[in-house]
């Protein structure tokens, strides 16, 4: 989240859009409530009318995976009446605070769905570089907004195309709720209103899942809803510690704190530097003239992650042991997916599972059980038996046949040991030991440390094996019994010269004399205030009590709890919304009051020439990007057809899929709208959980919801002669699934492309582990990703239905 | 002065009117006594954040002597105020059920030999022993030098572990040179 979750209740209109919060998270309702309480206006968007939608001033159907069509449009309406009624808009923030001005490359072209040159599922580097700005490193702006190659031009050119028409075509949502949509969420554009989106999976697992958050990006800068109290886009996030895991960086491609994974090329430290490291790029003609480009702190961070490694065998001399650091080949996809491929194709021998499991969470799941017995070994670290450790003796195998060899170590659940997690509006906070975990189980910290130790001891042994030095001069000295005080002050990490802990990461050095195991962790364990994850002051010491409770543990980065909060603020350092200000009060002696600051400037135009530093300050040119040149796929978003869809073209050009989706190839049959004529899509109850491990074994849940289940519309199932209640059968391409029949009005069928579609809602909980057995619904899932981050499409794909009897 | 449930367990815990028939707030408000209802047994409450969704609400850990716990909403928390959805107060069931642990939970280390049809129950010393015995010589027949990789194992986990967990296994992935590493967040 940039923002947080009591910060929703200083919306003034919410948009839930791939959500289902009020049953997915519901103690974010208390804070949605909050904001209808003092006027706010609800929006739902979604395929199926939920109990988030049972709340909803305005419910938008829409068909699975039209998200970008559906906020193309709403842009398309605001790019035209932005020129009707400027003053309804913020003009000073969309030409000072986003990359609207500036001039892209006169060589851009978009044709029939394609923005240039693809070769092999990518985009060329020709392709690539014309969507660029035409000047890279001090780009030209025009803040009238008139030149034809600014960003602002090129979009009014490419969203005239998502007219309302066209729109509601794709999206089968009717036309007036839509038009009711635009003009609820717009009116959040006018200066001092803010208008907020939540989403989760329903946004982000498609094989252009990014493109429609960046949908939503563009949309929310449009209306200058980032960087202010009550804005901002929201991703829900659906695991505890699912921040927590991501800012660790527990992700084949980046290192804790987000640093890019080394690559084949990167030979050493300063190569590895250049490429990662973004160059500052220095707009011409904005009214702030410095950009902050905040990553050019790149190598401080990454040479104290290395000393936190490698403690003192790592020096400038050998480059602080970046060589240790394993390079990834750029042109292998090393993701969820592309490591069950990987599997499926006989590539990776070993696997071991921390409180995960692939066989029911991942997609295709037939298709990654069959690969996990290609393992020759699969450890797996749980609480529970789960579908993963027990895939070898799954329904319908042989266990026999089955070589892999399996570890199961039992594991202490989140009360039977310490330790923080993150949550989605970034605040850490610590959990404290209840009881002991049961029998001979151990917390992963100790598990993990024991694992570590044996191979430390292993490896001291037997000298030549390849690169031991990685492992022996691992700086790995917690003690048999490891705690996670000692972990956390690792990650929050030292000034090595006095042997303290580093006070903030604005002091962390390039020259190996401090050291951090996550810079943006850097601040919450400190001498003066000890580990801040365990504050628990419920005093909200904001001026105007905004809701930042910011002596509630600890939030990153620095205990910011609103990012790009400088963009809440005019050039004047005046906030635009004088009842939630973020930031305020600039004077030179006392500074900002308020949130800590995103850099602590003065606002703009109290600034000397050459020191107007720009708000985005994450962002290389200082500003927020409505034209985003660094993604696979594309710098603006395009409407395309999921892998899997009801439509035989894309109404909106020639180009059916997104030309940089991955396509699995390891047992992921496609399957066609012919045979399987409606649309499957998958979400969760609010009784179970994930794949259900972790609540298919609580009595009390599996009371109140004992059985996997699928949702239809009336005219489907009386299509069907299917009645709600009966055990049907969903069947697609890739397996098929067991299941009762809810029969309801929830769905309707929608009017796309001149058809009726209909959508069949499955539910992902059910496996053949634990208490509360039933068929997991990803076994129809197809094994295809996004162009840029490969997550699977687990949320439209095409399926077809039978009764059981 | 109102005086909530927890306050008064906090009052009964330390003692102060347990004893007595009446207990006399600051205020000068009479409380009716606990001695009806006394607590014979010993309470130690540690705060958690509940294990579910990302919104982390806050709750409460009672673990009596006995080892049986409860666990109900933090109303000093400023997200949840108290509250909890049906997953968040079923918590204490991973734990424990009427009373009993829960008979799903794992209590020992397991091995499945290859091609066995059983589990086995091993001593941790030798599954620590056999899975870095497993991992060393994998890691090390296939090796890429060049790269300081290998490509032969894959560490999947770690939305539901603690940040200094998914730390940890972030560094020991990456110094065994594992490049096939993701979680949950991908997915």
């Amino acid at each position: 989240m940039t923002n947080h979750w009591i910060d929703i209740r200083n919306a003034d209109c919410i948009m839930i859009i791939g959500s289902n919060a009020a049953e997915n998270h519901p103690l974010s309702f208390k804070w949605v409530t909050r904001a209808m309480e003092r006027g706010a206006r609800l929006i739902h968007v979604d395929p199926r009318f939920t109990r988030t939608s049972s709340k909803a001033d305005i419910y938008a159907p829409l068909r699975s995976g039209t998200d970008i069509a559906f906020i193309g449009g709403m842009i398309n309406y605001i790019l035209n009446d932005m020129e009707q009624n400027p003053e309804n808009y913020n003009m000073e923030y969309i030409k000072q605070y986003t990359n609207a001005a500036f001039v892209v490359n006169a060589g851009f072209t978009f044709e029939d769905g394609l923005f240039g040159e693809v070769s092999d599922g990518k985009y060329t580097a020709a392709a690539k570089k014309t969507w660029k700005y035409a000047d890279t490193e001090t780009p030209a702006t025009d803040p009238a907004l008139k030149d034809p190659d600014s960003v602002f031009q090129l979009l009014k050119k490419h969203y005239s195309r998502y007219d309302v028409d066209t729109v509601c075509n794709i999206t089968g949502t009717p036309k007036d709720i839509y038009m009711d949509v635009c003009r609820t969420f717009c009116a959040t554009g006018q200066k001092g209103k803010a208008g907020t989106i939540m989403y989760a999976m329903g946004t982000t697992q498609h094989t252009y899942g990014t493109q429609n958050v960046r949908s939503y990006a563009i949309l929310q800068l449009l209306l200058g809803n980032m960087g202010v109290a009550g804005g901002g886009i929201n991703a829900l996030r659906g695991t505890s510690n699912v921040q927590g895991s991501t800012d660790m960086c527990l992700l084949s491609h980046i290192l804790p704190g987000y640093l890019a994974v080394p690559q084949e090329v990167d030979t050493d430290l300063e190569t590895y530097l250049k490429r990662a490291c973004p160059s500052t790029i220095t707009p011409q003609g904005l009214t702030g003239d410095k950009s902050a480009n905040w990553w050019s702190n790149y190598k401080k961070y990454v040479v104290s992650l290395l000393k936190a490694w490698y403690g003192d065998a790592a020096t400038g001399g050998n480059d602080f042991c970046f060589n240790y650091l394993p390079k990834c080949d750029p042109s292998v996809n090393y993701t969820h997916i592309g490591m069950f491929e990987a599997m499926g194709e006989d590539k990776i021998r070993g696997l071991w599972v921390w409180g995960q499991n692939p066989a029911s969470g991942g997609p295709n799941s037939n298709g990654e059980r069959e690969a996990l017995g290609n393992l020759d070994w699969l450890v797996v670290a749980d609480i529970w038996m789960n579908e993963t450790s027990e895939f070898w003796q799954r329904p319908g195998v042989n266990s026999p046949d089955i070589k892999t060899e399996v570890f199961v170590l039992p594991a202490a659940c989140s009360y039977e040991k310490e330790g923080s997690i993150s949550n989605s509006g970034r605040w850490v906070q610590w959990r404290y030991k209840a009881v002991e975990p049961p029998g001979e189980s151990l917390p992963d910290l100790e598990i993990m440390n024991l694992i570590m130790l044996k191979l430390k001891e292993l490896y001291q042994a037997d000298s030549s094996a390849p690169q031991a030095e990685a492992i022996t001069s691992l700086d790995w000295n917690y003690g048999v019994h490891i705690t996670a005080d000692a972990v956390a002050r690792e990650i929050n990490g030292y000034d090595l010269t006095i042997g303290k802990l580093a006070e903030s990461f604005g002091n962390l050095k390039d020259d190996g004399t401090t050291s951090s195991g996550n810079w943006l962790y850097c601040n919450m364990f400190t001498e003066a205030d000890g580990n801040k994850a365990k504050r628990r002051n419920t005093v909200d010491s904001h001026p105007n009590q905004i809701g930042l409770y910011s002596d509630w543990t600890w939030c990153w980065p620095l205990n910011r709890r609103i990012i790009y909060n400088r963009a809440s603020v005019d050039l004047d350092g005046v906030p635009w919304d004088k009842e939630h200000p973020v930031i305020l009060n600039y004077n030179p002696v006392t500074k900002w009051q308020g949130d800590v600051p995103d850099g602590g400037w003065p606002p703009i135009s109290q600034a000397k020439e050459g020191e107007k530093y720009l708000p985005f300050i994450m962002k290389p040119e200082g500003v927020a990007r409505l034209w985003g040149y660094d993604r696979a796929d594309g710098p603006v978003p395009e409407v395309y057809e999921p892998w899997e869809s009801p439509l035989d073209k894309n109404l909106m050009s020639g180009t059916r899929n997104n030309p940089c989706a991955f396509i699995g190839k390891y047992r992921n049959e496609h399957s066609s709208s012919d045979r399987y004529p409606y649309v499957g899509t998958t979400y969760r109850c609010t009784e179970h959980w994930q794949t259900g491990i972790m609540t298919r074994s609580l009595p009390w849940l599996v009371e109140l919801m004992p059985e996997m289940y699928v949702e239809m519309d009336e005219e489907l199932a009386a299509e069907k002669g299917i009645k709600s209640g009966d055990s049907v059968i969903v069947s697609n391409a890739r397996g098929e699934i067991k299941a009762v029949a809810v029969v309801t009005r929830r769905f309707q069928p929608l009017k796309v492309g001149g058809k009726d579609i209909h959508h069949i809602g499955i539910l992902n909980h059910w496996g053949y582990s634990g208490m509360a057995k039933g068929d997991s619904g990803n076994i129809l899932t197809p094994h295809v990703g996004d162009a840029n981050t490969t997550i699977p499409e687990y949320k439209t794909f095409l399926c077809n239905v039978r009764s059981a009897r | 002065m109102e005086l909530n449930r927890r306050d008064f367990l906090k009052l009964s815990g330390t003692g102060l009117s347990a004893a007595v028939a009446f207990a006399f707030l600051p205020d000068g408000t009479v409380m009716a006594a606990p001695r009806e209802f006394p607590l014979k047994t010993k309470v130690k409450e540690t705060t958690t954040i509940c294990c579910y969704c990302g919104v982390g609400c806050g709750a409460i850990v009672a673990a009596y002597g006995d080892g049986i716990i409860k666990i109900e909403g933090d109303p000093d928390h400023p997200i949840n105020e108290g509250a909890l959805c049906s997953k968040g107060l079923a918590m204490s069931q991973i734990h424990q059920v009427n009373g009993k642990p829960n008979q799903y939970r794992l209590t020992k280390p397991l091995y499945r030999a290859p091609n066995a049809t059983e589990w086995e129950e091993k001593s941790w010393g030798w599954m620590i022993e056999t899975i870095a015995r497993r991992v060393k010589a994998t890691r090390d027949k296939y090796w890429t030098g060049r790269a300081s990789r290998t490509d032969a194992i894959a560490s999947l986990g770690g939305g539901e572990l603690d940040n200094e967990e998914c730390y940890l296994l972030s560094k020991m992935n990456r110094a065994l040179g594992v490049v096939y590493l993701e979680h949950c967040a991908r997915i």
